[in-house]
């Protein structure tokens, strides 16, 4: 082991066997296999480089204790040191990066309760109120069979209050459900059984649908059903055209991308087309974790396969060698459903030489930034990277990298399909295409709508229901917690990018969230405040220190002390905006700014 | 090697080449600096091997770690030569053109078949047939070592297996192929450079062999150069043990703790009719001294140069004055000529340099401080103001027809160490150094911090186990010349039957007591590397003997 000896403490069988079970028996003494053997006296070829080789399956190790044992003890994760020739305190650092590993005892059975915004306008207090009064958290009074926990945005807003329940053991069971009551939640804690919510159905006509066409209506579990809808058609016809002329169709598209940065996916790949250096790579991110987005979810529950053809086109008009998926860690049914069709495609052949593998995330929002997700996938504290050198440069194991959101590729094979003229007809002139937006919060029926760019708010609110008979609006969280509220009076708006960047707000991932009345909106900023502080990486000072000072004053501003603590936000936001290496820390301060400037939320600012 | 002394690439070959044979020499811990050059070219994609009876620090680092026996390297070596004449990957186009002596090499290495290589190294055969050809069919490689290699009774024996590996390969003489002793200082290199060892003169030039050059200095100091070797550090100790040397003047070292079997070293400074030590601490050598000559620090507190490993002369610059009464060694020794009846004046440390490179023009003539300074120092040779320095040496013996003379193949065979484990001294001591201590400690052991380990021996579980010692216990270390009480701590990357210990603490354990006062006849090092033990719990005998307890 490398630098620092980890405690003497031993891996139990327990989690010996979910290791290896993982990366195989060790070969040697000299990679965590048991002394004795002469020849490992005298010679070693593991336990060194080889084994270093294998650092990327640091995470997968990590998450495989995890959810064999329900936690990481000092044992195994020195014996996950051993097999792959990481310093602990290396190991350790990764461990407690991520919110879904525990690096103290936890019970096997844990029920992780959502108390963030889109939650909270929908009784995620009272939820967990109840639950504190019947169900304390911790106890140190006796050894615990389960216990409940709250946890940032599962990415389950449609189906809120919203839970996700996991069960470590030889089986581990994960389930992400919907609609929870402190009933529910006590039954599970209690051992009741979880199971995974029913599909979603999209109210909107299939004859509005691009992306959405199939969820809910074709059998995701189900290859045949895909190609019978027409899948493996674009993937075919891209093969036909060859990768020049794929390229040329998603650049004359002018498709963007879904994630939030909107930047054109043909230039993306381009970029990483020309590049000399092999073996180049495709990160599909699925690590959707910004709060109020769970259209990536419902794309990959609803229909996997789809994503699996868009990755084997864009591998094929890039030149990547290889495929990952990095799914967020909360999100069991998708990586199930994605697995599948992997496996599935694979078998039959559909995806040539292309192999994709799945990756799943610990628990943090941050891997979803471009760069963080490579440091992720290598086995590393999820912390981005400073840019340039760009992704396409150097990007996963430095080497040449697109990366591209879930939806932005479920794009793909309609353009292949329909040609670039025909895509970019829908939408505006500079956002074409539809767009899934995210309807959550108070609306009558919350979930993903999908509508072609420059649809008005209203009329997107409107699809969903509208708020409550009898409630009034109150305010639109745009673009998820990293976005901006819009007050009642702008539901005119065109969600277009170009309209919402003047109008000076922004789609983001897709986030419409309505908040009516009954909602305690400065509870709902300060809940803001505290993710991102929760989530800041920790890496660059203006974002780790700039999220607290944040969280503070706006905790000071419920005690009174207006006027200072609203000067000091601005300042600290503007140092978080200037000065922070990625997006998190850049935009930690936007809601809470057009919260302040927007809605007014603490009286009239003239500032 | 081949007439010069030094390695033969530069740090950015290291970086660059395909294979490197890392072999006594555990430089993730004892030369940090240059394995960070390693970790590039790993980085890169080189591959590397590490040779060492420990599986060490720097192994973790390796693709392959072969764990030979102590004393097994020349075994080792020549196996690996036989199984690349064999595979017909000897080079026989540099063979012919640049070295002589093959035959008898060929015919030399033949009985070291693999069964022989397996037997005396342990080294499971396939692994060494695998290195060997691995190493042979590389494009570039290296072999690196340091006093894995050196401190044994037949160090130059060792040293010339290794250099017959690279003969044999080609491997020497282009860029990101050499052999390379590691420097264990900043300047170890420039000692030899400027003449501090006892058969050449400053720039290699040999003082029993070349005529000319003895001439010619002679000339310019006023003196006949007599041809004639001086002693080297064990010669002196053992002249010192028969009165045949009865005066001694050290500069900056500490014999009494970093020699072997310290006993007798310290018997031999106490029977010196004058001993004089010029030092920056007052070492235990100094102790013994009838005069202390304060020194300023050179590196910080005076002007000169150094030479890096990859034979780069670089300037030092004062940073800072030294301590009131603490003198430049310069005005030392200038002012000990003038009271010798040799008045030098007050040479800056520029005049000595030019005075050098006139001495040895081939070796430094262009090296002006002015250059060195705009240059960010020169690798040597380098003989006019127009010459860049060399990245590499002996390119010559690649030219057609070879420049100057051939590399000779060495005909070196096996040879164990002195001492082996017997039924009284079961174990083998093996020593060395940890990376946050340095030799004896005189630069390294004088900060009282807490972070400080102190000594240990290293042990393996398995025969901690049957000793039944735990880790932290008390042990007594009893060899045939001494014996020293010091904490076990328990090493899964030692095999049963060997113990490591480090010279690093030698107030608190004289681990030096223990090892014995054998050295190779032709470099002078004593065998550091192997000696024979006893260890046991220690009783509280022991203790109360060694102050522990009373």
């Amino acid at each position: 082991m490398l630098d620092i000896k980890a405690v003497e403490a031993e891996p139990t069988s327990e989690e010996r066997g979910a290791i290896d079970a993982l990366l195989g028996a060790p070969q040697s003494s000299w990679d965590g296999g048991p002394r004795g053997n002469p020849r490992d006296a005298h010679v070693a070829t593991v336990g060194g480089r080889e084994s270093r080789a294998r650092r990327h399956l640091l995470l997968p190790a990590l998450r495989a204790l995890q959810s064999r044992v329900g936690w990481i003890s000092q044992g195994g994760l020195g014996y996950i040191c051993d097999r792959l020739n990481v310093p602990p305190a290396d190991a350790w650092g990764v461990a407690t990066f991520y919110a879904l590993l525990a690096t103290s005892p936890r019970p096997k059975r844990v029920v992780h309760v959502c108390d963030d915004i889109a939650c909270k306008c929908k009784g995620a207090d009272a939820l967990t109120a109840a639950l504190e009064r019947s169900a304390p958290r911790t106890s140190n009074l006796e050894p615990r069979t389960s216990l409940w926990m709250r946890s940032p945005c599962l990415g389950m807003c449609d189906r809120a209050p919203a839970a996700l329940v996991t069960i470590a053991g030889e089986h581990p069971r994960e389930h992400l459900i919907g609609d929870v009551s402190p009933e529910r939640v006590r039954e599970i804690l209690d051992g009741g059984a979880a199971d995974d919510p029913a599909p979603v159905v999209p109210r909107q006509p299939v004859s509005d649908l691009r992306l959405l066409r199939r969820v809910g209506r074709v059998d995701p579990a189900s290859l045949e059903a895909y190609r019978a809808s027409g899948g493996f058609a674009a993937l075919e016809k891209a093969r036909t055209m060859g990768p020049e002329a794929v390229i040329a169709e998603v650049t004359a598209s002018r498709l963007m991308g879904r994630g939030g940065a909107a930047f054109p996916t043909g230039r993306k790949w381009d970029a990483v087309r020309n590049e000399p250096s092999t073996p180049r790579y495709l990160v599909c991110n699925a690590d959707e974790s910004e709060p109020g987005t769970f259209k990536d979810r419902v794309l990959m529950d609803g229909d996997p396969f789809s994503i699996v053809e868009a990755m084997a086109i864009a591998a094929f008009a890039t030149g990547c060698e290889k495929g990952f998926i990095y799914i967020r860690g909360e999100y069991p049914l998708a990586a199930a459903r994605l697995q599948h069709a992997i496996e599935a495609s694979r078998a039959a052949n559909l995806t040539g030489g292309f192999e994709i593998e799945i990756r799943r995330g610990g628990g943090a929002y941050i891997c979803g930034e471009e760069t963080a997700i490579f440091e992720s996938i290598e086995g590393r504290r999820g912390e981005p990277r400073n840019k340039p050198p760009f992704p396409v440069h150097a990007g996963l194991f430095g080497q040449p990298t697109v990366v591209n959101n879930v939806e932005t590729l479920a794009n793909v094979p309609h353009i292949v399909l329909d040609g670039s003229r025909a895509f970019a007809a829908v939408g505006s002139a500079q956002s074409t295409g539809t767009r899934l937006f995210c309807l959550s919060g108070n609306v009558a029926f919350p979930g993903v709508y999908e509508a072609p760019f420059g649809v008005t708010l209203g009329a997107l609110i409107e699809m969903a229901g509208g708020v409550a008979p009898g409630r009034a609006l109150r305010a639109v969280l745009l673009g998820g917690a990293a976005g901006t509220f819009v007050r009642p009076d702008e539901l005119d708006l065109k969600l277009t990018h170009e309209d919402t960047r003047a109008a000076g707000t922004t789609l983001g991932s897709g986030v419409v969230m309505v908040v009516d009345d009954t909602v305690d909106l400065r509870a709902l900023v300060l809940r803001i405040a505290a993710f991102f502080r929760d989530e800041s990486c920790g890496q660059c000072v203006p974002c780790r220190v700039g999220t607290i000072r944040q969280e503070e004053a706006l905790q000071r501003i419920a005690n009174g002390n207006l006027a200072t603590q609203l000067a000091l936000l601005d300042d600290v936001g503007a140092a978080m905006k200037d000065a922070s290496i990625c997006g998190l820390g850049q935009t930690a301060y936007s809601a809470i700014e057009s919260a302040i400037k927007r809605l007014h939320l603490y009286g009239s600012v003239s500032r | 090697m081949f007439g010069a002394g030094g390695g033969t690439s530069s740090y950015r070959e290291v970086e660059e080449t395909d294979v490197v044979l890392l072999w006594g020499s555990n430089a993730r811990d004892a030369h940090p600096i240059w394995f960070h050059h390693l970790l590039k070219g790993i980085r890169n994609g080189s591959r590397l091997y590490v040779i060492d009876p420990r599986r060490t620090s720097s192994a973790e680092w390796a693709d392959v770690w072969m764990g030979l026996n102590v004393g097994s390297d020349i075994a080792l070596a020549n196996t690996m030569a036989r199984e690349i004449i064999h595979a017909g990957l000897a080079h026989e186009q540099f063979i012919a053109n640049g070295t002589t002596g093959f035959e008898a090499y060929r015919e030399a290495v033949e009985s070291y078949t693999l069964e022989f290589g397996e037997r005396a190294t342990g080294v499971p055969g396939d692994a060494i047939r695998e290195a060997a050809l691995t190493y042979a069919r590389a494009d570039k490689a290296m072999v690196c070592w340091t006093l894995g290699i050196t401190e044994h009774h037949n160090a130059v024996d060792n040293v010339l297996a290794l250099i017959n590996l690279a003969l044999l390969t080609g491997h020497v003489g282009r860029w990101g192929s050499g052999c390379n002793p590691l420097r264990g200082q900043n300047n170890v290199q420039g000692g030899g450079d400027m003449g501090a060892i006892p058969n050449k003169l400053p720039g290699f030039q040999d003082i029993e062999e070349d005529h000319a050059a003895r001439a010619r200095i002679g000339a310019l100091w006023g003196t006949t150069i007599q041809p004639r070797c001086g002693l080297n550090l064990t010669q002196m100790l053992h002249a010192m043990a028969r009165r045949d040397l009865t005066a001694l003047f050290v500069i900056g070292e500490n014999p009494a703790q970093s020699d072997a079997d310290a006993h007798h070293v310290e018997d031999a400074l106490a029977g010196l009719d004058h001993l004089v030590v010029q030092e920056i601490f007052l070492t235990r050598t100094a102790e013994f001294a009838h005069v202390v000559l304060p020194a300023a620090a050179t590196w910080c507190e005076g002007e000169g140069t150094v030479t890096n490993s990859e034979r780069r002369v670089q300037r030092v610059r004062k940073a800072t004055e030294p301590p009131a009464g603490a003198k430049d060694e310069l005005w030392i020794i200038s002012q000990l000529a003038k009271r010798l009846g040799h008045d030098w004046g007050t040479p800056t440390a520029e005049d000595v340099w030019n005075e050098f490179r006139v001495v040895a023009p081939h070796f430094a003539g262009g090296m002006s401080y002015a250059r060195l300074e705009a240059l960010g120092g020169i690798q040597w040779p380098c003989p006019d103001e127009s010459h860049p320095g060399e990245t590499f040496l002996h390119a010559r013996l690649w030219q057609v027809p070879c420049g100057g003379r051939p590399a000779p193949f060495s005909v070196v065979h096996h040879d164990p160490p002195v001492e082996s484990p017997d039924a009284e001294f079961p174990m083998l001591l093996t020593t060395g150094r940890r990376l946050e201590s340095y030799n004896t400690g005189v630069q390294s052991g004088r900060y009282d911090s807490p972070l400080h380990s102190g000594e240990a021996l290293d042990i393996s579980p398995e025969d901690a186990a049957r000793l039944g010692v735990e880790s932290g216990e008390t042990v007594s270390v009893v060899s045939r010349r001494g014996c020293v009480i010091v904490p076990a701590r328990i090493d899964p990357s030692l095999r049963a039957g060997m113990v490591f210990m480090t010279l690093h603490f030698p107030d608190e354990v004289a681990t030096n007591r223990l090892t014995i006062d054998v050295s190779d006849p032709k470099s002078g090092t004593a065998e550091f590397k192997a000696c024979a033990v006893r260890v046991e719990r220690a009783t509280r005998h022991d203790l109360a003997a060694e102050g522990v307890v009373s």
